[in-house]
């Protein structure tokens, strides 16, 4: 029934020959649209860095040996003890290795489950750098270097020297830059480390790595796998802990469960891990959602206001419309596909202004001690951002001129014509 | 002769401010081609009753006959198409879309109606502008033409769908006696060239006398 070409032929007309009121308006939801779009780049595009600080690194399912109490003490195995109440005092935890038992065939089962993107070997221990009579204690992990380069991104944190330099460099170490510091080290030196059950072992420095967090970086040094395992005067097969990299991150607990059920290890998920920080990300999400609704708010009223101006404006030509033929649901077109119009043209002006923000931002330089890899201010393009704020646009603008727009659907002609 | 538009037993009240009989029992009935006009005393309900036969006020009792189809009770959406179709409508102030041009706002009930391509309402709505002798105008904005041009436009935009009859309500109360006389002339040469219908209501005793019939109200009835 209803005629577009005639309808939007009139608001073209309305709408530009009302140019300034037309542009201001518009001009309302890009304003509102374009610091959307840029705020919540610019805001995500920290999140996700202050989260990679943190998850980047940590494996999606971490398999490891707990040392933990025994959960069934021997008295509940004493049958004529059953259904009484045993109470036993000063519980010690159970003595059990450390390594991983049977851990490299337990890789290459997880290797072969096709959601495993990887499942890394390492060797965590426990160390002491010798510097002259002081000793540093710190903790030295082995290492598939360029493996965890690869799957853990490993590569962002090493600031000088590379992975590929302590994969090839026989008693390599790469130093945390912390004890570099204390210690006045610089790539290509020698460090004495010493395992707790003694001896001394020099260590060629390939490299620096710096975490971004200071504690982390003034005991955390990574070595082969291999040279760790000769530190400690192990068997190639001691492993210590299982990294395990997923293709979904959600199937991380379900596999952590399965883990532990099967090979009675102790298996972490990255969720369980890290919950701290995904609230920290919902909060400064929800700060940003609350900011840009109140400016896409903002913009739909003053939409909503320019409409009815509009509208007590054209009061004549609402009534001789309607008075030549053109029905109360033809006029409420007409001034509906003038807001979505300019919710349309401000939304798309929005976006790019939004995107031209967002990507001068992302040039601007951000150096600091804390981020090593960092350099301009992060920036997260996200195109779903860029359809919520245009969907926005379109919806803020058909509530603004919803109720306008209704006004005009029921204005009484013959009231308007006779008040002349 | 057939009956165009025909009036049955119509009462109208105004509920506001105090409940008032406006209009009592009118009866009568418009054939094909007669020019009637509409006369009364100020607030004798003579436009109110307009009003109700254009099909735009539909707050009254009693029945209301378009070309024998019974138009009362309608949904609004099917008496936009019925005024559409088969009204005219003349104001007194002119009442054209200032935005648009004189053309435009001719071509605008015929492109609402969409019977006809855009090339076939272009080239009737510069028809009528020629028969009105203001086709020159056609692609001036409508705020920029005088008040007897503009009076010439809405009546040439009153006739662009070939209506059954055309309505006024005072569309000379505005003019001077040159443009009066312009439109009346215009307005006889409608009904008895191409046997149109009008209904004009006016407070001009001569307009009124030259027509074929005069309507005399008062107080809400038609006096005899």
């Amino acid at each position: 029934m209803a005629n577009w070409p005639v309808i939007l032929n009139i608001s073209k007309t309305h709408l530009l020959t009302k140019i300034k009121q037309t542009s201001i308006a518009a001009l309302g939801v890009t304003f509102g649209i374009g610091s959307y779009i840029t705020l919540v780049c610019f805001m995500t595009g920290l999140n996700t860095m202050l989260d990679d600080l943190i998850l980047n690194q940590t494996p999606h399912v971490h398999v490891y040996n707990e040392i933990e109490p025994s959960k069934q003490q021997p008295i509940s195995l004493y049958d004529d003890l059953k259904g009484s109440f045993n109470v036993v005092h000063s519980i010690k935890p159970k003595l059990s290795q450390k390594k991983i038992h049977n851990a490299l065939p337990i890789i290459n089962y997880l290797e072969e489950n096709s959601s495993v993107r990887a499942a890394l070997p390492q060797v965590k221990t426990q160390i002491f750098y010798i510097a002259g009579s002081i000793e540093i204690g710190g903790n030295l992990t082995g290492i598939n270097p360029v493996d965890e380069a690869s799957f853990f991104n490993m590569a962002d944190y090493i600031v000088e020297g590379s992975a590929e330099a302590l994969e090839t460099t026989d008693n390599g170490i790469l130093l945390g830059i912390g004890i570099a510091k204390k210690m006045s080290l610089k790539v290509g030196d020698r460090v004495q480390v010493s395992p707790i059950n003694g001896g001394i072992f020099p260590l060629k420095i390939v490299g620096f790595y710096q975490s971004g967090i200071a504690d982390l970086d003034a005991v955390q040094s990574f070595t082969n796998v291999k040279t760790v395992q000769r530190i400690l005067g192990k068997a190639n097969n001691y492993i210590t802990d299982i990294n395990i990299k997923l293709f979904d991150i959600e199937k991380a607990v379900p596999l952590a469960k399965q883990i532990e059920q099967q090979f009675d290890l102790k298996a972490i998920d990255i969720k369980t891990a890290n919950a701290q920080f995904e609230t920290g990300t919902t909060i400064r999400n929800l700060i940003t959602y609350a900011v840009s609704i109140t400016l896409l708010i903002v913009a739909g009223f003053g939409i909503y206001n320019i409409l009815n101006m509009l509208i007590y404006e054209k009061m004549n030509d609402i009534a001789i419309l309607k008075a030549t033929g053109f029905s109360g649901t033809d006029v409420q077109l007409i001034f509906m596909s003038q807001a979505m119009i300019i919710g349309f043209v401000g939304g798309v002006l929005g976006l790019i202004i939004g995107y031209v923000l967002a990507t001068l931002i992302g040039t601007v330089p951000f150096q600091t001690e804390a981020l090593p890899t960092v350099e301009t201010y992060p920036i997260n393009m996200n195109p779903l951002f860029f359809l919520i704020g245009f969907s926005f646009a379109m919806l803020s603008t058909f509530l603004a001129g919803y109720l306008p727009s209704k006004k005009a659907k029921k204005i009484d002609p013959v009231r308007i014509i006779r008040g002349q | 002769m057939s009956v165009v538009l025909e009036a049955k037993h119509i009462n109208k009240y105004f509920r506001k401010p105090l409940l008032f009989h406006v209009l009592k029992d009118i009866n009568f009935q418009v054939k094909q081609g007669e020019f009637v006009s509409i006369m009364g005393k100020s607030g004798c309900g003579k436009s109110t009753l307009l009003y109700i036969l254009s099909t735009m006020d539909t707050d009254y009792e009693g029945e209301l006959y378009l070309n024998n189809e019974l138009v009362t009770g309608q949904d609004r959406q099917h008496l936009s198409y019925l005024r559409n179709k088969h009204v005219g409508f003349v104001f007194q102030f002119h009442y054209l879309l200032s935005e648009f041009t004189v053309l435009e706002n001719v071509m605008l009930p015929a492109k609402k109606l969409a019977e006809k391509s855009h090339q076939e309402i272009e080239h009737d709505a510069m028809e009528k502008l020629k028969m009105l002798h203001i086709d020159h105008l056609a692609k001036k904005r409508a705020s920029r033409v005088s008040g007897g041009e503009k009076q010439r436009v809405a009546i040439a935009r009153a006739l662009i769908n070939n209506p059954s009859i055309i309505m006024g309500d005072e569309p000379t109360g505005n003019l001077d006696s040159h443009n009066a006389e312009n439109v009346f002339n215009i307005f006889k040469g409608l009904s008895e060239d191409k046997g149109l219908s009008l209904l004009i209501v006016t407070h001009d005793e001569d307009f009124a006398n030259k027509t074929d019939r005069i309507i005399r109200m008062g107080d809400g009835k038609i006096l005899l």
